[in-house]
């Protein structure tokens, strides 16, 4: 009977990557390695002002004095910073003015991806930013955008446009000294995404990035910073996928939030980064600092993620609650299946009076997979009438993987009030037999109960990425059965 | 429709079932009665395919197909359905997406079209007043939080939605009150046609009032010990188990 369950467990969750290709197009790449010299090339590539090469190297001068923490639940190889290639880029012919400047592989390389590149294809409205390996390729309806004064455009081009928000807001949030990776990514960090969204508006489409790892022996570093001006809001979503190989890469990013007085930002994650394969062999180290700070009054910021990919993922969407009523709320699901690790989870700090924030996390565990939810609640002197709500869930899929729930609650304030809800449950054998009974196969009863425990966070995604998410937790998480 | 020969099957190496033969026809319904611990249960698992069941010895047919052969899912799209002594909770799992998953796995089997959501939340209700179930329970997450009366009808809820050939239900009747056991053989009675059939196992004879079986067949230490048309209930209830027991020891069968 165990041998039975662990045969369909097995069966169930050894599903394929479905993005694992690599497209061989004509790269731009810098030596491998990393000192001053390299970060100036990259600087270079760039054109960029000399405040920034400056900001690049305090970062990097400061990382060098840094060690790699240690206090994860995880199990990282060491990793070899002067191997690594910090600068590839696909070869473009002079600047992509239109479309017809991209080069064709990479269109194709997007569409295979179901990211079409051409604005009159995407029916639904959403505008995407499409970065491969070190730069921002293409991003779409900028003009449409324009027209509401919202800004949305790369890092890149963004420095160049619009150098006073950038130096106004980059590293107020996450500065370069926060952690090792932050320094790390603050120093030879390459493009990413900028958003503006002015005073009163409303954003008509949903934005988007998508990140594509493609080259070889490269990481990605890219930052994305996000404003959200006085009674704005803003829908954000992430995507990102990656060739199938041997090696590990690493993937060192940072998004920085801010959202002023009675702006609300809500931003959706749906990381598929490679895996690895069955054994635990390659795979993504996606490394990120996500914050986001609620500066003004009545701000919200919202942070779903759906986590399905990468070999070991390290992160927690953090806000700040500064302002006075702000809220932050954070929803994840992370699966972790074969020899994938998971370490994430959030920080809620509460600075401002009647600040409230929500965290509901899904942990689910396959395979030899372990999976960790860390998270923080601090309540500062000042914070009175803070308030939050957590609730850590964890799936077993089997009997090999590991689910570990680590909350820290730092309260100096008397009048708050946080709760703190956690439960672990497996599926069983009995609910698999249930649904096979009515005519449903194991596949599909693994994916129902999955999406059914997920279903909380999910439904906080935009419709089409909801439909998306869960298909991709079926994927993980299945493959074909007997 | 259903033949079973000789059937013998254990559980973790014990034999529970020590051979085994019923004929099933279209058009009839089977009681199967006996005391705890005869098998019941283990039969219906079997023709379910529950894999902790080992079928060691016989042969079980349904259609003119091996039955053994074919996986649980499989036998439910060819009409057999269990209706479960203990239904199973699915945390998260609404009864409106299990049930729709269900019924278009079973049209996609007939190669029939998916049910739009309409179709599928019209059939729903109509399926809904027939056992009397109450509205709000298509809502809610499979049997999580249904009191055992409301999980009994919701497998003969389930059983309407998929109008099986053959149904199998396992003391449905046990924990039942009296107006739920009434709802519960209504959904069953309602249900028979001349071309499909039932297996209705049950410990007291209290069922058989409102469901009238064509055979009864008394279950005994992994045996058939007597089979015979509906008197045989009566007499087991009048009589009790100790009458069975008795004359199966003294080997002298009635």
């Amino acid at each position: 009977m165990e041998k039975d369950q662990d045969k369909i467990l097995n069966d169930v969750t050894s599903g394929e990557y479905k993005y694992g290709f690599y497209t061989d197009i004509e790269m731009e790449q810098i030596a491998r390695g990393l000192n001053e010299d390299i970060i100036r090339t990259i600087s270079g590539k760039k054109s960029e002002p000399d405040w920034l090469l400056e900001f690049r190297l305090k970062a990097f001068r400061h990382w060098q004095t840094m060690k790699m923490p240690q206090w994860a639940n995880l199990k990282i190889p060491a990793i070899d910073y002067q191997d690594i290639i910090y600068y590839s880029a696909p070869k473009k012919k002079a600047s992509p003015e239109s479309l017809d400047d991209i080069d064709p592989e990479l269109k194709k390389t997007f569409d295979k991806l179901g990211i079409p590149l051409e604005e009159q294809k995407h029916l639904t409205g959403i505008a995407v930013d499409a970065v491969m390996d070190s730069v921002s390729v293409k991003t779409t309806f900028r003009e449409t955008l324009a027209e509401s004064g919202i800004i949305f455009c790369s890092f890149s081009d963004a420095v160049k446009e619009y150098p006073e928000l950038v130096k106004r807001y980059m590293g107020t949030v996450v500065p370069y000294t926060d952690n090792f990776f932050a320094a790390l990514n603050s120093a030879v960090f390459s493009d990413g995404s900028f958003c503006y969204i002015p005073k009163g508006v409303r954003c008509p489409m949903e934005l988007s990035t998508y990140f594509r790892i493609n080259a070889a022996n490269t990481g990605q570093f890219e930052r994305t910073l996000l404003v959200a001006d006085e009674e704005s809001y803003v829908s954000y979503l992430e995507g990102c996928t990656a060739p199938m190989r041997d090696e590990n890469q690493l993937h060192a990013a940072i998004v920085e939030i801010i959202a002023e007085n009675n702006a609300e930002v809500k931003y959706s994650t749906v990381q598929n980064w490679y895996p690895g394969d069955k054994g635990g062999k390659g795979g993504i180290f996606n490394f990120v600092t996500k914050r986001g700070l609620c500066r003004g009054d009545n701000s919200k910021i919202s942070w779903t993620q759906v986590e399905t990919g990468s070999a070991i993922t390290w992160k927690y969407p953090s806000c700040i609650l500064r302002g006075d009523n702000s809220t932050g709320e954070f929803y994840s699901v992370a699966v972790t299946n074969n020899h994938q690790q998971a370490d994430t989870g959030t920080k809620m700090i509460h600075i401002g009076r009647n600040t409230k924030s929500t965290i509901v996390s899904k942990g689910i565990s396959a395979g030899e997979g372990q999976n960790s939810y860390r998270g923080l609640v601090k309540v500062l002197k000042n914070a009175t009438g803070a308030r939050n709500f957590s609730q850590c869930d964890s799936l077993l899929l089997g009997d090999k993987c590991g689910a570990h729930t680590f909350p820290y609650l730092e309260v100096d304030n008397q009048t708050a009030i946080v709760e703190h809800e956690a439960t672990t449950s497996k599926i069983g054998e009995d609910q698999i037999f249930y649904c096979n009974q009515r005519g449903i196969s194991t596949e599909d009863a693994i994916g129902l109960i999955v999406n059914g425990y997920a279903r909380e966070v999910i439904n906080k995604l935009p419709m089409e990425f909801a439909v998306e998410a869960q298909k991709l937790l079926q994927i993980s998480l299945e493959g074909s059965v007997g | 429709m259903l033949i079973i020969k000789d059937l013998k099957a254990a559980i973790d190496g014990k034999i529970i079932l020590k051979g085994i033969s019923i004929e099933v026809k279209p058009g009839e319904i089977h009681a199967i009665m006996g005391p705890n611990g005869s098998g019941k249960s283990t039969l219906a698992a079997v023709i379910a395919g529950r894999e902790f069941v080992e079928v060691t010895e016989g042969t079980v047919t349904y259609e003119g197909k091996n039955l053994l052969e074919m996986a649980p899912e499989d036998r439910s799209k060819e009409g057999i359905f269990l209706g479960f002594q203990y239904p199973i909770e699915i945390p998260g799992v609404s009864m409106v997406n299990f049930m729709k998953t269900a019924v278009n796995e079973h049209r996609k089997h007939k190669g029939l079209e998916p049910l739009s959501a309409s179709e599928f939340l019209k059939l729903m209700r109509e399926k809904k007043e027939l056992v009397e179930i109450d509205s709000k329970l298509a809502n809610r997450s499979v049997n999580e939080g249904f009191s055992g009366g409301e999980k009994k009808k919701n497998e003969i809820f389930q059983m309407s939605m998929l109008e099986p050939k053959l149904a199998i239900l396992d003391e449905t009747d046990s924990g039942l009150d009296i107006d739920a056991l009434r709802i519960v053989a209504n959904g069953v009675n309602k249900l028979k046609r001349p071309d499909n059939a039932a297996i209705v196992i049950t410990h007291y004879q209290r069922l058989l009032d409102y469901i009238i079986p064509d055979v009864v067949h008394v279950l005994y230490d992994g045996r058939i010990v007597k089979t015979a048309g509906k008197e045989l209930a009566l007499e087991l209830e009048a009589k009790g188990y100790d009458w069975i027991k008795q004359n199966v020891e003294k080997n002298d069968l009635p």
